[in-house]
């Protein structure tokens, strides 16, 4: 038996935890174990009364280790650890047990939740006898950010802290930065020209001496940790020297080949081989698309480097890869709109005039294929009716149950274009609940609603060319039910807008993996906190922004981005960062020399001392993932806070009521 | 909704049909979307849509529900159950209403009442010769409960005989005791979820 | 390749032709289908609504007969209601054991058991398209039904809900049309291609049935189909049989002949019509089928109209 004297902190957390959890009961029992010398239940241990509980007692009765139950350690960890250190305590002599996250709240089993409590207070109560006193270590913060990204999430993040005086590599997988937003034509509910309020920002990207633009590439690879991460970017061949380009246009003009943009014109226009997505690109330098450029397929044609009056088209070009040293990373990669041939009933793709958002986005531009005018696939005849379906991929648990929120206000603004570019046309928008939910949202629904658009309650079953009576032959049909009547309808229409929900990026998983994130199940970022913390990520120095986070409208991405860039300068104006400092160590005397830590490390942190023939883990890289620690053959790795006799403790602590000749009989036979 | 929390009172009308529906209904999730109702094939003709009904279930509504022509015009094509974005059972859902609508004879004020007249005589053939007699079954039923229709379907009854589409004689299983004995003992069992 | 075969009421007597003509074409592929013996009514879409526990007792004996049979652990069955309740049993008993259990002890009554899992229940056509496949299919062609315009008509129970696991689109299924263009037919577009065909309504509400059967009709002479295929009994029988009360409740002239795909098949594999079991159909299909008798070379796919300068594109979709 040792020395060590133990308080012991069960938190009600008001009814969260003592609403499920005896909590008392939990309390009197820890009392009886072993080197604890004083156990107490209380309402909020993290109320400042609540740690002036911990830390009157450390003075007091002269605690040596503490363990307070409560929340998860992400909440509260380290205002438990400051009370520790307020109080004289090295702060890694506390052990945490969460019994709300991983107890209360999983379950509504009083018996079974105190039951399980006492099995965490115990684990916790013999692995912290175990710990040992440490300081955590500072890391120096690189002042330069890598932005992934190029939307108004991205760029407003850019421009915030290349305006606060550092370095910025803005990295853009499209030819231009701008994002969704560039291809919409109005923003709801003010009616702004989306482009006239984002070239702006664009352009003091491309003139901001402190951003440097990598569009046309993409990040391979992170290594590193915060404040010092080391990015692999590919900067794909755009076939066009950008010294020598002045973006004039005259080879797009005379490219031959002309391919449906899928991109930009989300499938509603044409693009060149050679192209430019819009006008007002930035960086205004072209790119070549090989899989169609008639050079690169069939090794003829060089009209564009003909005519190129600066020489600036090289198809010898290749891509280049970049290696980028930086401190901070933030993640703004934006979303996907819903492929709305999943749902086949709603006839896209098969039924000529039904459109997607987007298209119709891109329709009603003045930039766009058909100049603003409003008209049916035939690009001639003006719909005399047109029928808006909301939720289209949203709200739905065979899609994404997610509400895409912005889907709404973008219909109602479809509503308000209609009837100002066709005011003999009658407009529909379909809906299950209307949800107008920011700031003068709810004035622009009523707004629209007096315009005259009709409102139908009842989310569309079908649309469909089969006609059934007289009227409906050449028409589009909605089927429905309109849910206010309780009656099940057929209107005939000429044209059908489906409003398509917001989706994660179809590669966000693998951006995750690249960036070690979590992703939610529909393959959203998950931030630190929903509340509290949310452009932050579980990944020290990587902050999320925009879209990526979760379905969200223009003003809140670019309230994002401007967070991250606030928490990402407020790590540079420290300098230094504080790490855990749960490290590898290397017990010279114990390693044999075999090198397999070497190659495991996924941070490279590991050298090997040919004249000694021992490897030796360099602190300042380690991350204390531990694949070391349970690898090495000959048990010389030591995972600092995470030791043999902490974790058996703690699992020892957990089984507290197996019966002891039962443990060991499976202990042995294994 | 924890299962202790209801058990401390009465079952709701949703919680009963819910209760009495095989597996996972999730009725409880109904959003009144809709598209149930949109899709339906016969509900145009329904006196309320499946979504109307689950709206008259939720406010308690039993008399209204269990009266409704609506569960027996439903025709199995199971639309509303693939496209339901809260994937309710909903055809499932029918059938459990069906049968409450029997139990609690209620079904007898419904304009559809030979419906279950029509399931009614389907049975017993298939309870007395393990195979369904399509000729008895047309005869019995029209005769009994849709006079008038009988005659009109004439025709198309002798269309079926002259075609050799229809037998004279129902035909009858051997193992139709060990049949008898199997719907006997599930009948007393009753109820299974 | 061997299975077990639960033909249904329907294939008794009904629908004679459709067991006929799948006993022939089977044979020309290679399928050895083997009746259960003794097998019972599903229930259709019957039992369910008055009594739970006996209308899964009643499927359950024909799965605890097929188990015990020991023919094969798949169950093929043509008509697509038998083919949803036998598998939605299944399903279900596997998913509640108290239902298992429940309608093991009915079964018990009658000697029987039936462990839920060990039949697999497939559909005709799911085991001609996959099992067999388009191409050994197309093998079998002799005479192509060159020149022969057919609306492939699903129904529903065949793609929804899908207990039997998924096996074409619930909303715009494509097995049948591709398995009709091998044939040699020209495959029309037919929207209504997975709506319901009136099912038991014909019997409870005509005038509901009939605009259900009308739409359908209207659909296919829309589209100027020579012929509607049908992968079910039931659809046939109320396309077919009804044909004629619809024309006369709506005042309309349809007379578009309904056959079942598995006569199809035949015709095209070189059989006789009687071989098949043509010609018990209320609606004459001989004016189809002299659209086959002629020998007509292969047509052209038809030319897409030319799509004017201005017109903006369609979005593009994976090949069918």
């Amino acid at each position: 038996m040792n020395e060590e004297r133990i308080g012991v902190y069960v938190c009600h957390c008001g009814s969260n935890i003592a609403g499920t959890v005896a909590v008392e009961e939990v309390a009197q029992w820890a009392a009886k174990l072993p080197n604890v010398v004083v156990s107490r239940d209380y309402k909020f241990m993290c109320s400042s009364l609540g740690q002036e509980l911990v830390e009157k007692d450390i003075k007091e009765l002269g605690l040596t280790r503490v363990v307070v139950a409560a929340c998860s350690p992400h909440m509260h960890e380290r205002t438990f650890r400051a009370t520790c250190e307020r109080a004289g305590l090295n702060p890694f002599l506390f052990e945490m047990a969460n019994i709300r996250e991983l107890d209360s709240w999983a379950t509504d089993d009083r018996a079974a939740a105190t039951q399980k409590a006492k099995a965490m207070v115990s684990a916790a109560v013999r692995r912290v006898v175990y710990h040992q006193p440490l300081q955590l270590l500072p890391v120096k913060i690189n002042p330069n950010t890598l932005i992934v990204g190029g939307g108004v999430a991205g760029i407003t993040a850019a421009l915030e802290i290349a305006n606060a005086g550092y370095h910025v590599y803005l990295v853009e997988r499209e030819p231009s930065i701008g994002g969704h937003m560039a291809q919409l034509d109005k923003t709801f509910p003010t009616l702004d020209c989306s482009a006239c309020i984002l070239t702006p920002k664009m352009v003091d990207v491309a003139q901001n001496k402190n951003i440097t633009l990598l569009s046309w590439s993409q990040v391979e690879a992170v290594e590193g940790y915060v404040g010092n991460f080391t990015v692999t970017v590919r900067k794909k061949a755009r076939y066009v020297n950008e010294e020598k380009c002045t973006g004039c246009g005259i080879c797009i003009e005379k490219c031959p080949k002309k391919v449906i943009d899928e991109v930009f014109e989300a499938g509603l226009g044409y693009r060149k081989a050679i192209y430019r997505p819009f006008p007002q690109a930035v960086p205004k330098y072209p790119v070549i698309d090989t899989s169609n450029c008639i050079f690169f397929q069939r090794g003829k044609c060089k009209a564009c480097q003909m005519f190129c009056p600066t020489d600036a088209i090289d198809f010898e070009q290749q891509d280049q890869i970049l290696k980028l040293e930086v401190g901070n990373i933030i993640l703004a990669i934006g979303y996907d709109t819903f492929d709305p041939r999943r749902i086949p009933q709603y006839g896209y793709g098969r039924l000529a005039n039904v459109f997607t958002s987007l298209e119709f986005e891109r329709m009603v531009n003045a930039a766009g294929p058909t100049g603003g005018r409003i008209v049916l696939r035939d690009g001639v005849t003006t719909p005399k009716s047109v029928a808006i379906i909301h939720c289209v991929g949203s709200r739905d648990k065979n899609y994404n149950e997610h509400c895409s929120r912005i889907c709404c206000m973008y219909s109602l603004k479809f509503s308000h274009l209609l009837h100002e570019r066709l005011p003999d046309a009658q407009v529909y928008e379909f809906y299950i609940d209307i949800r107008a939910t920011a700031k003068r949202y709810e004035e622009f629904y009523h707004r629209v609603l007096e315009e005259g658009t009709r409102f139908i309650r009842g989310r569309v079953a079908e649309v469909t060319d089969a006609a059934r009576m007289p009227g409906e032959e050449g028409k589009l049909i909605v089927q429905y039910e309109d849910t206010l009547i309780g009656k099940q309808r057929r209107l005939p229409v000429d044209m059908v807008i489906l409003s398509l929900g917001m989706e994660a990026r179809r590669d966000s998983r693998e951006v995750a993996q690249i960036f070690g994130l979590g992703c939610e199940y529909n393959g959203f970022f998950i931030e630190r906190h929903p509340k509290l913390d949310p452009v932050n990520t579980m990944t020290e120095g990587i902050q999320i922004a925009g879209a990526c986070q979760g379905p969200m409208a223009i003003p809140e991405a670019v309230a994002q981005g401007a967070a991250a860039a606030a928490r990402v300068l407020s790590l540079i104006s420290q300098g230094t960062v504080m790490m855990e400092p749960v490290r590898a160590h290397i017990d010279a005397d114990k390693c044999s020399g075999c090198r397999i830590c070497n190659n495991l490390c996924p941070y490279n942190a590991i050298v090997f001392h040919e004249d000694r023939k021992v490897s030796e883990v360099i602190t300042a890289l380690c991350q204390g993932c531990g694949a070391c620690v349970a690898a090495c053959p000959s048990a010389a790795i030591t995972g600092a806070h995470f030791t043999d006799e902490q974790v058996m403790a703690q699992i020892e602590g957990m089984l507290w009521d197996v019966q002891p000749q039962f443990a060991m009989t499976s202990m042995e036979t294994r | 909704m924890t299962a202790t929390a209801i058990a401390a009172r009465a079952p709701t009308f949703l919680e009963e049909v819910i209760a009495r529906t095989p597996g996972e209904s999730h009725l409880e999730r109904c959003i009144q979307c809709g598209t149930c109702g949109g899709s339906c094939p016969s509900g145009a003709d329904m006196e309320h849509t499946p979504r109307g009904l689950f709206a008259l279930i939720n406010a308690g509504l039993r008399e209204l529900v269990l009266r409704s022509n609506a569960p027996w015009y439903c025709v199995s094509c199971y639309y509303c159950t693939v496209r339901c974005p809260q994937q309710i059972h909903i055809t499932d859902v029918m059938y459990t209403l069906k049968r409450m609508a029997i139990d609690e004879g209620y079904y007898t004020e419904s304009t559809a009442r030979d419906a279950p007249e029509f399931s009614k005589t389907f049975i017993d053939f298939v309870e007395s010769n393990g195979r369904s007699f399509e000729l008895g079954l047309a005869t019995a039923y029209h005769l009994r409960h849709r006079p008038l229709n009988a005659v009109g379907m004439v025709p198309m009854a002798v269309g079926m005989l002259r075609r050799g589409r229809m037998d004279l004689v129902p035909t009858r299983i051997k193992g139709i005791k060990q049949l008898q004995a199997i719907l006997k003992r599930a009948k007393e069992l009753g109820g299974a979820k | 390749m061997r299975y077990g075969y639960y033909p249904g009421c329907s294939l008794e007597r009904s629908a004679a032709a459709y067991h006929q003509s799948a006993m022939a074409v089977v044979q020309t592929l290679g399928i050895d289908l083997v009746e259960i013996d003794d097998w019972n009514c599903c229930g259709a879409t019957e039992y369910f609504s008055i009594n739970l526990l006996p209308a899964y007792a009643l499927v359950a004996r024909n799965l605890a007969l097929a188990q015990d049979q020991g023919i094969s652990n798949q169950l093929v069955a043509p008509c697509s209601a038998c083919f949803l309740n036998l598998t939605k049993t299944d399903r279900y008993m596997m998913e509640s054991s108290k239902l298992a259990a429940d309608v093991n002890e009915a079964l018990a009554a009658g000697g029987l058991h039936y462990t839920p899992g060990t039949v697999r229940v497939r559909h005709l056509l799911e085991v001609i398209v996959n099992d067999v496949g388009y191409d050994a299919v197309a093998a079998r062609v002799s005479k192509p039904l060159t020149g022969l315009r057919v609306a492939a008509y699903y129904g529903c129970l065949i793609v929804r809900p899908g207990y039997g696991g998924i096996f074409d689109d619930p909303e715009h299924p494509t097995a049948l049309d591709k398995l009709m263009r091998v044939l040699g037919a020209e495959v029309v577009d037919f929207p209504l291609r997975a709506q319901c065909c009136g099912g038991h309504m014909t019997q409870i509400s005509q005038e509901v049935a009939f605009e259900m059967i009308r739409r359908l009709l209207k659909n296919a002479a829309d589209y100027e189909a020579d012929v509607i295929v049908t992968v079910c009994p039931m659809c046939q029988l109320n396309l077919d049989a009804y044909q004629p009360n619809v024309n006369q409740f709506f005042g309309t002239d349809y007379t578009i002949p309904v056959l079942y795909f598995t006569q199809l098949m035949g015709l095209a594999f070189g059989a006789s019509p009687i071989e098949l079991g043509i010609g018990k159909e209320f609606v004459d299909a001989r004016p189809a089928l002299d659209k086959i008798g002629v020998a007509l070379p292969l047509t052209e796919a038809p030319r897409r109209p030319e799509r004017p300068k201005e017109a903006l594109p369609m979005p593009r979709m994976e090949e069918e």
